[in-house]
């Protein structure tokens, strides 16, 4: 190979070749994640911090809802058992629930033989000579009314009733319905189950693994059943997760493809070399692979859709090649860094500035883009200045191109007659904007979920089939202990009593319903009486009422057990439904535990949260909070962040640029272009009725750092007098529209606000930038 | 005046027992049930004595009926306790003091099977009871009962035999025999105007 230069040209390309190894080597070794959760706001509140760990770590994250359907009754009856067992014997699952007859009845053993300790109405009165009159006449009563039925039977050991009144605070009426012993939907048409993985929320590996071995249990049941008609629906928390994972891969993977084809044909047609055509990709890929293993570095991990976004990078970096190429076409090396480099490096330096404000989000995503950008622009323009002319074989030239450049002059000159015409669409995009000014953002986190419609509803349908309680509004108790957070939970249960009375909300879930703290328990112990002054008073309670004592040996004998029982504890419940309800609502945190006590809406529609804050004002470690609510504000207050963010980033390319080019007119007609693509765009995403988000303005900062390129060559190189630097930026946009128009194809509408954003922005600062720079001469011929 | 003499057939008997044939041919489980059927619903008083073997004297309870054709049936106990128990549809609730408990009949197809036997007699619906129940009818249409006898062996565990003695078109008892020999009788007799 023929190189410029001795020894010292190989310098270079070796600390190249060393940083390329060192990169693949931390790319190789980084974590890659696919969870929306990264994507949510990250900030040291205690409440925040606990709705994004749920989220990632939390029993819903790891909760699966399975419907069958397609076959009848008594079929669907069999596969859900089959499918049950079979997934609790693969290991990958912690619990499954089906509602069957045997897990009810293991439900039903535990309040039968725990009610002493579980009862809110056991206390010392309650086995008073007073207490156990009015206990016992009520139970009588009770078998006179129709539900008496269900008692009659319990009654010689339950004859104070401890069953039912645990049984009255359930929710009979909101579970799923159950037929052939198993749980059904509403309309009966669908069998019901909810499985638990073993992997936590953020292990997207073993969750993708469970739901497939779900499918592959399903599968392997219906035919071992000889079943053929059945299917299977799965949703959850589980399946959103490799769901989008998928989506995001397969959406990157397109893409990458897509725009790598468009690219590629873009620069063989304009090189006419597959030489130029290599090593005009070699900054990208040098480019975007240290952004991914700086973020591996900076992160601890790298999001699927910042990779993704590495897509987009190619649009910006691949332009220093083509500069590179175009413009030195027919000059040396030297005249090339000499006349056009410096502008390369301003361009590059005022995205850093644009790049380096995402980098102070809070929002992890974010922070995790600009980091992208700002290592690989650097790396990309680095290898076009100091790797290329060196790996360039001596005498390579690209074939002539000035012809492009020329052919389009004649139109950019006359467009640069039409600058009014610029100015007049600017004030339009402002009154425009003025209009819309409360609706051109979008503050709905729920709006970037990669989610598909469908999933979601199937979601809700099934969750609505189970009956499982609103998660949108909660109480959350964090505490040190587990002992701490279930007596809290009872404090905190206290007062929200009065508020169901009252209706201010429709009731509440806890989990010490099911797991009382170990003081209450031991309360409750405290307060059952020892055998034979049980029976004592028995005796004188019974004085009146139609049962005699030597019928209750059953009760006697239960509470003597009740009295030396070791305390209930979620080891006892692991396996129920119960223990499943307590494992959802108490949750062990990296520190400490934490409670979720979800609220259900009362009948008036409507929850009183200003009731809920003021009941629980003295409990310092219980709040309130509205999910839905709560999160788009939080998302509300980092787009506020981010736009502010933003501007600074703009003013801090103001200083840059005036600094560098130390005149007034030359900043105006670099910065004017840029902003009036800015508004051009916003304008038309406003009448298109498409919101911006975050990711929409990380577009317009991608705007402005592409457009930057644009404004600098046409101000300080007179690109539009010569051909070739304006060959070059046509191509160069060329491919930025190519990348970005991929990305505006996308389901994902993260990737999907970029590309909409950014393809008309580069062509839109392309033209402003010819339109609005200084007055153009035309240089004949080279 | 020679003729009916002749056959040796007093003409009064003949008026007599004519009709008596032509209803006695029709009064069967439809007749009753058509009769039932044609009843627009109403309010009762209701006494219920249960008989338990673990109790040394019954328990009675009582209070109001109030039926509305043909799934509607609100029973308010107000002895010995305020309690109302409300079938309605695929509904049935209990509302007892603070405790509230309500079901979904399809869920519990014993309960079910339990309530249509009330709901199917009430309102004449001989093809509902049918499917459940064997039926037999015994008396006369002012005096009749109806046996309601489970053919599901779920059923038969936890009830033997339901009967309804009533007349005409008005259910005026209803007894239930359970499996464990405990049993049950309701009265009812309607009060009369709105």
């Amino acid at each position: 190979m023929n190189h410029t230069g001795g020894r010292a040209a190989l310098i270079p390309i070796l600390i190249w070749l060393l940083g390329l190894t060192t990169c693949v080597v931390i790319v190789s070794r980084s974590h890659f994640t696919a969870d929306m959760s990264a994507f949510l706001p990250q900030r040291p509140s205690a409440s925040q911090q606990l709705l994004v760990e749920q989220l990632r770590e939390g029993n819903l994250s790891r909760l699966l809802l399975v419907g069958i359907e397609g076959v009848d009754g008594a079929d669907r009856a069999r596969l859900s058992k089959a499918l049950a067992a079979r997934l609790v014997a693969s290991g990958e699952f912690t619990g499954v629930q089906n509602g069957d007859a045997a897990a009810l009845a293991k439900d039903r053993e535990i309040l039968l033989s725990y009610r002493y300790l579980l009862s809110p109405a056991v206390t010392s009165e309650r086995f008073s000579v007073a207490g156990l009159h009015q206990a016992i006449a009520d139970s009588i009563d009770l078998l006179a009314s129709p539900a008496g039925l269900m008692i009659k039977s319990l009654l010689p050991r339950d004859p104070t009733g401890e069953l039912m009144e645990l049984l009255g605070g359930l929710d009979a009426g909101n579970g799923p319905a159950t037929d052939h012993d198993i749980w059904v939907s509403r309309d009966g048409q669908r069998a019901l189950l909810m499985a638990q993985t073993a992997a936590a929320g953020s292990d997207t590996d073993g969750q993708e693994r469970a739901v497939t071995r779900l499918r592959a249990d399903f599968a392997a049941a219906a035919a071992a059943l000889g079943i053929a008609d059945a299917h299977v629906l799965v949703s959850g928390a589980p399946v959103f997760s490799v769901s989008a994972r998928a989506t995001i891969k397969g959406e990157v993977e397109r893409l990458a493809i897509i725009s790598a084809v468009g690219i590629v044909a873009v620069l063989l047609l304009a090189y006419r070399s597959g030489t130029a055509l290599v090593l005009g990709l070699l900054p990208v890929l040098s480019g975007a692979l240290a952004g991914i293993a700086a973020v591996a570095l900076g992160f601890g991990s790298v999001h699927g859709l910042t990779v993704g976004f590495g897509t987009t990078l190619i649009g910006e970096a691949v332009d220093y090649s083509i500069y590179y190429f175009v413009q030195s076409q027919d000059s040396t090396e030297a005249d090339w860094r000499a006349r056009f480099w410096p502008t390369i490096r301003l361009g590059v330096l005022t995205s850093l500035c644009g790049f380096a404000s995402l980098l102070f989000s809070g929002f992890p995503g974010l922070a995790q883009l600009g980091l992208y950008s700002m290592s690989g622009l650097v790396v990309a323009a680095a290898v076009t200045r100091f790797v290329l002319p060196r790996l360039r074989p001596r005498g390579f030239r690209i074939r002539d191109t000035s012809g492009v450049g020329r052919a389009f002059a004649p139109l950019l000159i006359a467009l640069g007659h039409l600058r009014w015409v610029a100015f007049a669409l600017a004030l339009v995009a402002l009154a425009i904007l003025f209009v819309q000014r409360d609706h051109i953002w979008n503050t709905r986190l729920a709006d970037l979920s990669p989610m598909s419609p469908a999933l979601l509803q199937l979601d809700q349908s099934l969750r609505n089939d189970l009956g499982s309680p609103d998660q949108g509004y909660l109480v959350v108790i964090v505490a040190p202990t587990r002992a701490g957070a279930l007596a809290s939970a009872e404090r905190v249960a206290d007062r929200l009593q009065p508020l169901v009375a009252r209706g201010a909300i429709g009731g509440f879930e806890t989990p010490t319903r099911f797991l009382p703290s170990e003081a209450t328990q031991a309360t409750r112990r405290a307060a059952l009486p020892e055998r034979a002054e049980l029976a004592a008073r028995l005796k004188q309670a019974l004085a009146g009422l139609p049962l005699r004592a030597e019928r209750l040996t059953a009760f006697l004998d239960d509470v003597e057990a009740a009295k030396s029982q070791p305390s209930l504890d979620a080891e006892r419940l692991r396996g129920s439904t119960l223990g499943l309800a307590v494992d959802s609502m108490l949750l062990q945190r990296p520190a400490g535990w934490s409670v979720l006590m979800p609220l259900r809406m009362p009948a008036t529609g409507k929850i009183d949260a200003v009731a809920i804050r003021a009941a629980l004002a003295d409990e310092t470690d219980a709040l309130y909070v509205d999910l839905g609510e709560e999160s788009n504000r939080l998302y509300a207050d980092y787009l506020t962040e981010a736009i502010w963010l933003s501007l600074a980033g703009f003013v801090a390319i103001t200083v840059l640029l005036g600094v560098t080019l130390r005149s007034a007119t030359r900043l105006l007609h670099v910065l004017a272009p840029l902003v009036l693509a800015v508004l051009l765009v916003m304008a038309g995403l406003a009448l298109a009725s498409e919101r911006l988000t975050l990711l929409h303005l990380v577009g317009l900062l991608l705007t402005v750092a592409v457009g930057s390129n644009y404004a600098l060559f046409f101000d300080g190189c007179d690109a539009v007098g010569d051909p070739r630097t304006l060959t070059s930026l046509i191509v160069a946009n060329t491919t930025t529209v190519i990348g970005f128009g991929a990305l505006a194809t996308s389901a994902v509408p993260v990737l999907h606000a970029i590309g909409i954003t950014v393809g008309p922005g580069a062509i839109l600062a392309l033209l402003l930038s010819a339109m609005l720079a200084g007055r153009p001469t035309i240089k004949g011929t080279v | 005046m020679k003729l009916p003499r002749l056959l040796g057939v007093p003409s009064w008997l003949t008026f007599m027992v004519l009709p008596a044939i032509a209803c006695a041919a029709t009064w069967d489980v439809d007749a009753l049930m058509r009769g039932l059927a044609k009843y627009e619903g109403g309010r009762a008083r209701f006494v219920e004595t249960k008989t338990i073997a673990l109790l040394d004297k019954p328990v009675v309870s009582s209070g109001e009926l109030l039926y509305t054709p043909p799934a509607r049936l609100e029973k308010r106990t107000l002895k010995p306790r305020q309690e109302v128990m409300l079938l309605d549809g695929d509904q049935l609730s209990l509302e007892r003091g603070k405790q509230k408990l309500s079901i979904r009949l399809s869920d519990q197809p014993e309960a079910l099977a339990f309530v249509d036997s009330l709901r199917g007699t009430l309102s004449g619906n001989k093809a509902a009871l049918e499917k459940t129940y064997k039926l037999h009818l015994a008396g006369t249409e002012e005096h009749w009962t109806l046996d309601l006898l489970p053919d599901d062996q779920r059923i038969a565990t936890f009830v033997l035999r339901i009967t309804f003695g009533g007349s005409h078109n008005r259910v005026e008892w209803i007894r239930y025999l359970q499996a464990d020999g405990d049993s049950s009788v309701m009265t009812i007799e309607p009060i009369e105007g709105k």
